[in-house]
């Protein structure tokens, strides 16, 4: 499956890039996506923990079961301060 | 009204937006650049956004504000981009039959509003920059 992933912010600026295309196996989950971005992006690893994620402009968690053609993004902490993975 | 721009934003029309004649309250909240943080000179902040996401999360602040008290209207402006020193970074204007429920509703939206909106802030500052929220801490120069 084709993932498109994007970067904002903290992250796009320790990359240099704003987005990718990943491929991924069926069945893939976000938490598999991570896997693979930090495998070619070692840089991610240090903030993989601080990050939300977003499948189609919505908030999901790891386990989630990504489909071909998803738009995935890397959301660094926002402005404010409560951590919205635990929401 | 839910908006991210790239302009300075016209606090007079975010409140005009939620006017209504069943209303007896309108609250605005206008956050502003301040010129010092953290025993830092502040020189200008600089807002960054998931536009499309950004504005469906304000979209979702402004129905639960609604479903949670009775109010009439809600309009929440996020400008993006520099923002200087003592302007408007973001107008939150909500309109109720009661000042009660307009003040705690505002304050409900702009407290949900840093806590789940894809938008971020890079303070720029005497000396270097850093991205505010940002759990490592880098800061260049």
């Amino acid at each position: 499956m084709e993932i498109q992933v994007r970067f904002f912010a903290s992250v796009r600026e320790k990359l240099r890039r704003s987005e990718a295309t990943c491929t991924v196996a069926d069945g893939a989950t976000v938490r598999d996506l991570l896997d693979h971005l930090c495998r070619e992006y070692p840089a991610l690893e240090v903030v993989r923990k601080s990050l939300s994620i977003a499948v189609n402009r919505e908030y999901v968690d790891p386990s989630h079961v990504l489909a071909d053609g998803d738009e995935v993004a890397l959301i660094p902490p926002v402005s404010g301060g409560l951590d919205v993975r635990d929401r | 009204m839910y908006e991210i721009v790239e302009h300075a934003i016209d606090a007079h029309a975010v409140a005009a937006a939620v006017a209504d004649p069943t209303a007896g309250a309108i609250v605005t909240f206008i956050g502003t650049t301040r010129d010092h943080n953290d025993g830092r000179r502040v020189t200008l902040l600089e807002y960054e956004a998931y536009p499309e996401m950004a504005v469906a999360e304000l979209r979702k602040i402004g129905e639960t504000v609604q479903q949670r008290w009775p109010i009439t209207k809600v309009a929440i402006v996020h400008r993006i981009g520099v923002v200087p020193i003592a302007e408007a970074s973001v107008v939150i204007a909500v309109s109720s039959g009661h000042r009660r429920a307009a003040f705690e509703a505002c304050h409900f939206a702009i407290d949900r509003l840093k806590e789940v909106v894809p938008i971020w802030k890079k303070e720029h500052f005497e000396g270097g920059e850093v991205w505010i929220g940002s759990q490592t801490g880098e800061r260049f120069g």
